[in-house]
């Protein structure tokens, strides 16, 4: 026991504060995928929800295929893809120049399309839920189209769209753990490295397992806040 | 007095189509759309320049053979997770507040962490009980990367598809149960021919969605040296460097999952004709 505690101790004999840090590289790449992914995904939806049937089946395109492809081939396809992208194009500049894709911003962009195509889907089911006459009660008061989204109907999709984007935020944190796969010192990366040195995998797998639960319950408790923080001006029932 | 006509209204013509105007949405979804046909042509054209390559010619049988792997690890832990799925959901909705608080931990631990950190967990923590798994003889089993990982998914799985049961019998009405009770049956028997057939419809969609989530997820695997569908693309990568062992990869799985999509949208069709009126 109290070599466990040595173990998970902070300083130079423990592992605590490299497992810290991967604890900080992945909330802060989960945060930093998360914004991207929203206003993509809001984008997306919006085209969906549109009248034009070609903007439509484009957007359909998209979610099909980043829903479709496996999130850690998705992952792949932008780190080892994205650098030969870079590298031709730099090419095109400077003769033998090499471009290296930071897996950070690789994971990002990686986990954005994926939060986007599922976010798209949650936005379109709260569009659904907004009948037209808000629209249309909007434009009878002389307001623009895009006054009337900002600020008609953003308000309610937001309020509609919630539960479903907090389940997604759980999975991105989650999806978060394939990043290490890329070499990313994140939580599962910096357990991995702790449990080979230590010969501990038990307790180190078992701690991110623990610390991933516990990032999941802070988000729940946070986001059931944001929640009735968004139902405040409905009567209570 | 009144005047009434004999005649007809001679056939009219259809109104004229409405004239669509060139808008800047129309314009951004024909665009957009170009860019897609654009490159799904590049895209096919891509393939089908590298089917003579060398690359295909060795590489073509193993990715099937990696497929195979994908379907039958998806396969086993799915079905091995709907008969564990059974009694964790019984436990979840038992009145016992000790063992529903275990299937609830149970399922809150599985669905609240990363699949791939619960397969490192099983199959490189198990290494910490290795005296104890041989004295009751099981490290053979825990020893082998795909006994690990079948066990990981099906852990995994049970603890989703435990929820969508628990969500589906609870969506059955209540007079069912009552109904039944007053023509005499017990509750077992209740359960299984009256209760269960009727939450399985429901549960069909969700069932649907994990048998796809299951099916990306089953990627990580080749994290655990498993050659499926994404080891061999590994592995096919590593030894070539040519990015055209993702590209193939990218369109078997999107072929595989929307082959499985359209498949079960026809058995969930085929399977609730009896709900549809028309």
């Amino acid at each position: 026991m109290n070599e466990a505690l040595t173990l998970i101790a902070f300083g130079p004999d423990g592992w605590g504060d490299e497992i810290a840090r991967g604890v900080l590289v992945t909330v802060s790449l989960a945060l930093a995928s998360l914004p991207f992914g929203l206003v993509l995904g809001f984008l997306i939806a919006l085209a969906k929800n549109s009248g034009e049937p070609s903007l439509r089946s484009a957007a359909n395109v998209y979610t099909t295929i980043f829903r479709g492809l496996p999130e850690l081939l998705t992952l792949f396809l932008v780190y080892y893809g994205g650098q030969m992208l870079l590298n031709e194009i730099a090419r095109v500049f400077v003769t033998g120049a090499t471009v290296d894709v930071n897996s950070f911003i690789a994971g990002m962009v990686a986990l954005s399309l994926v939060f986007s195509s599922y976010a798209s889907e949650a936005f379109l089911s709260a569009f659904r839920g907004i009948r037209q006459g808000q629209y249309e009660g909007g434009y009878a008061l002389g307001l623009s189209r895009s006054l009337t989204m900002r600020l008609v109907i953003l308000p309610q999709l937001i309020r509609l769209a919630l539960p479903a984007l907090g389940n997604l935020w759980l999975i991105l944190l989650k999806e978060t753990a394939l990043v290490s796969a890329i070499g990313l010192d994140d939580l599962l990366r910096w357990a991995g490295i702790a449990a080979r040195v230590t010969k501990e995998p038990f307790l180190f797998f078992g701690g991110a397992c623990l610390i991933y639960l516990a990032l999941s319950m802070i988000s729940s408790a946070g986001l059931s806040r944001i929640e009735t923080w968004t139902r405040r001006g409905e009567a209570p029932r | 007095m009144s005047w009434v006509s004999n005649e007809t209204l001679a056939p009219q013509p259809a109104p004229p189509a409405r004239q669509r105007r060139w808008t800047g949405t129309r314009i951004a979804g024909h665009l957009l759309m170009a860019l897609w046909i654009v490159a799904g042509a590049n895209l096919l054209y891509y393939l089908a320049s590298n089917v003579l390559s060398d690359f295909f010619r060795d590489y073509w049988q193993k990715y099937l053979d990696g497929i195979v792997i994908t379907l039958q690890l998806v396969g086993l832990s799915m079905v091995a997770g709907a008969a564990l799925s059974l009694p964790v959901a019984l436990a979840r909705a038992s009145r016992n507040p000790f063992i529903s608080g275990i299937a609830y931990a149970y399922v809150y631990f599985f669905r609240g962490t990363p699949l791939l950190a619960q397969t490192f967990l099983i199959y490189y923590g198990a290494g910490t009980f290795r005296p104890f798994f041989s004295d009751i003889g099981l490290w053979w089993f825990f020893r082998d990367a795909w006994y690990c990982a079948v066990f990981a998914f099906t852990l995994n799985t049970a603890a989703y598809q435990a929820e969508i049961l628990r969500g589906a019998v609870q969506n059955v009405d209540k007079g069912q149960w009552e109904a039944a009770a007053a023509l005499g049956l017990r509750k077992g028997i209740t359960f299984w021919k009256v209760v269960l057939p009727q939450a399985m419809i429901v549960a069909l969609r969700p069932y649907g969605n994990e048998l796809v989530l299951m099916i990306k997820g089953s990627a990580i695997v080749s994290l655990v040296t498993i050659f499926d569908l994404m080891g061999e693309t590994r592995r096919a990568y590593s030894r070539t460097f040519d990015f055209q062992a993702y590209i193939w990869a990218a369109v078997l799985y999107l072929i595989v999952v929307e082959a499985l999509r359209r498949l079960w949208d026809e058995i969930e069709l085929r399977l609730t004709r009896h709900l549809r009126r028309n």
